[in-house]
């Protein structure tokens, strides 16, 4: 088995901006790994994506028509099984996003394959190796995939440039594939995420406040700092699970991305789902008691300190 | 109805942890377990769906771990499940996820429940893929990051709401038997009381060998995925200017940078 497989990602008529990622990381392996490169698009309407999938050193795009319009995970998940078996690639690359977490894994386990999710490193070294987070991402781990002939993984999104597309037009071939009566879930609807007035994404400064705050009578404290260094608030998972702060506030991977000019995160810890909305802002300023939290990874300043205790100081610097 | 709940105790490391000197692991001390996060919201689901229901239902939680892993059981029995599964084998030491995922397999085919609920991830490996690989040893109907959940048990169909990226939701109905991971917030994780807690140790906790199951170890550990090269401390990469100094020392330096990168 050799080459690499990409299985790209769509969503109501666009190609989703992982997919370019997923690209150039299979481009950047392709030598070691057999010298193939084939993205596969698996959509109601796959072909209208090939343009914006031919990227320079991609050998074949594969079109592969899904009878539901939207992504189906056993859709997805029979169609990519048929795929490996069709194809015989040593190395299958996807992303970790929502929809490839609901078939993907379910794939490596039944076909008995080599598999890491969440991977942020891809290489090769007489067959691919990768490293993702462990320990909630405070150390790394290295991973090997001995004795596998084909070794799934899924690369977390924003890790990787995205390949350029567009130049000449990359081959494309129909896969025909035996998908109907496959899906095991109705789609219903799709519910619009809700418009509260705040938008901040649009924001050029976020103060933004996660699980260290503890206590719901807070948040107005830190509403008002915000407002006060010029500021709007934002927050990560836990105050939005927890119910104290509407999700439209909310940054990460179930939230919003981010791109503030200044991002300035009080007693959050940088979960991966966390970082991944907001790691691209131009400064990133992070206060946290713990040395080790995620977040001074990708913060340009950073403070080891109480969040309360820095909190009543910039209170009163501002007065 | 049965549902079974899969749960993980997860090792937080506390903060002044230190890894083994080849690179191997992390040294036991260092660790601190408990209960995932995301299987305290699995859990909760279950039992709440037992509640609306009727009495004859059953909540069975299950877990892949060592003796320390029971006090994780004993407190979901606390909280209401009605019995516990442990499945232990030296074997298992290490088991990445595609070889826990086999293991419970195993037991769930046994168990035959209505409903398989798993966490989306565990807040230490992350993977976010245990529940999607036991649904394909299991081939069991599937919905990975469910944050609403209305089951029919009548109808055996289940109506729930997937969280996609950025927020948006996507409404799906799946007939059941089904798996589904679910989403932290999707509803409020009960505590259990004092009284709760004595009882529990008389709840059923069984503990049971791979052998047991009719499961061959060696054939188990050929399910793994990968295997670890190394562990070792993320790359500083550009690193964090630290900014040192009294509370007050950080405050007045972080209301200079933000002035100077806002009118910059």
């Amino acid at each position: 088995m050799s080459g690499v497989l990409v299985v790209v990602e769509t969503r109501r008529g666009e190609l989703r901006e992982v997919s370019l990622e997923l690209v150039r990381a299979a481009l950047g392996v392709k030598d070691s790994c057999g010298g193939r490169v084939l993205v596969a698009v698996l959509d109601h309407d796959p072909e209208r994506f090939v343009r914006a999938l031919s990227a320079e050193g991609v050998d074949e795009i594969l079109l592969v028509y899904t009878p539901t319009e939207h992504f189906e995970a056993h859709v997805s998940q029979k169609a990519l099984e048929e795929l490996i078996d069709a194809e015989r690639p040593g190395l299958v690359v996807l992303g970790h996003t929502i929809n490839s977490l609901g078939f993907a894994p379910a794939v490596a386990a039944r076909l008995g394959l080599g598999f890491a999710s969440d991977v942020s490193s891809l290489w090769s070294a007489g067959g691919p190796m990768v490293s993702r987070g462990a320990y909630g991402d405070k150390l790394v781990a290295e991973l090997e995939f001995p004795g596998k002939d084909c070794t799934l993984v899924m690369l977390r999104a924003g890790t990787f440039e995205p390949a350029a597309a567009g130049a000449q037009p990359v081959r494309a071939r129909t896969v025909e594939l035996a998908l109907d009566g496959v899906a095991a879930t109705e789609h219903v609807g799709f519910e619009e995420v809700q418009d509260t007035g705040v938008d901040i994404t649009k924001a050029p400064f976020l103060v933004s406040i996660g699980r260290g705050v503890e206590d719901k009578d807070e948040i107005p404290r830190f509403e008002a700092l915000a407002e006060r260094l010029g500021g709007t608030l934002s927050v990560s998972r836990p105050l939005v699970d927890a119910g104290w702060v509407p999700s439209a506030r909310q940054v990460g991977q179930s939230g919003k991305t981010v791109k503030p000019r200044v991002y300035l995160a009080l007693g959050i810890s940088g979960a991966v789902q966390h970082l991944a909305g907001m790691r691209t802002a131009e400064t990133i300023i992070a206060v946290n008691t713990d040395p080790e939290a995620p977040i001074f990874g990708v913060a340009h300043y950073g403070a080891v300190a109480d969040l309360f205790e820095v909190t009543d100081e910039l209170e009163r610097a501002l007065d | 109805m049965k549902i079974v709940v899969t749960v993980k105790q997860v090792a937080a490391l506390d903060d002044e942890f230190e890894l083994l000197g080849d690179g191997s692991g992390v040294h036991p001390d260092s660790v601190e377990l408990e209960l995932n996060e995301w299987d305290a919201f699995s859990l909760e689901a279950a039992l709440q769906l037992r509640e609306r229901a009727g009495s004859d239902d059953e909540v069975v939680v299950v877990t892949v771990g060592g003796t320390e892993s029971e006090e994780t059981l004993v407190g979901c029995l606390a909280k209401g499940a009605d019995r516990a599964l442990r499945i232990w084998d030296s074997s298992l030491q290490g088991a990445d996820v595609l070889v826990v995922a086999r293991v419970l397999a195993a037991v769930v085919a046994h168990e035959a429940p209505d409903l398989v609920l798993c966490g989306v991830q565990s807040s230490d490996a992350v993977n976010g893929a245990t529940g999607m690989a036991l649904a394909g040893y299991l081939e069991m109907p599937h919905v990975a990051v469910v944050k609403a959940l209305d089951y029919d048990p009548a109808g055996s169909v289940a109506t729930v709401r997937r969280e996609l990226e950025g927020g948006l939701v996507e409404v799906l109905r799946v007939g059941t038997p089904a798996l589904l991971t679910i989403q932290t917030g999707i509803n409020e994780p009960r505590y259990a009381n004092l009284r709760a807690i004595k009882q529990a140790s008389a709840k059923p906790l069984e503990v049971r060998t791979l052998a047991e199951l009719g499961l061959d170890a060696a054939k188990v550990s050929m399910a793994a995925g990968s295997r670890r090269r190394k562990l070792r401390h993320p790359d500083a990469g550009g690193g964090a200017e630290m900014l040192d100094g009294s509370p007050s020392d950080v405050a007045a330096r972080i209301v200079e940078l933000v002035r100077e990168r806002m009118t910059g």
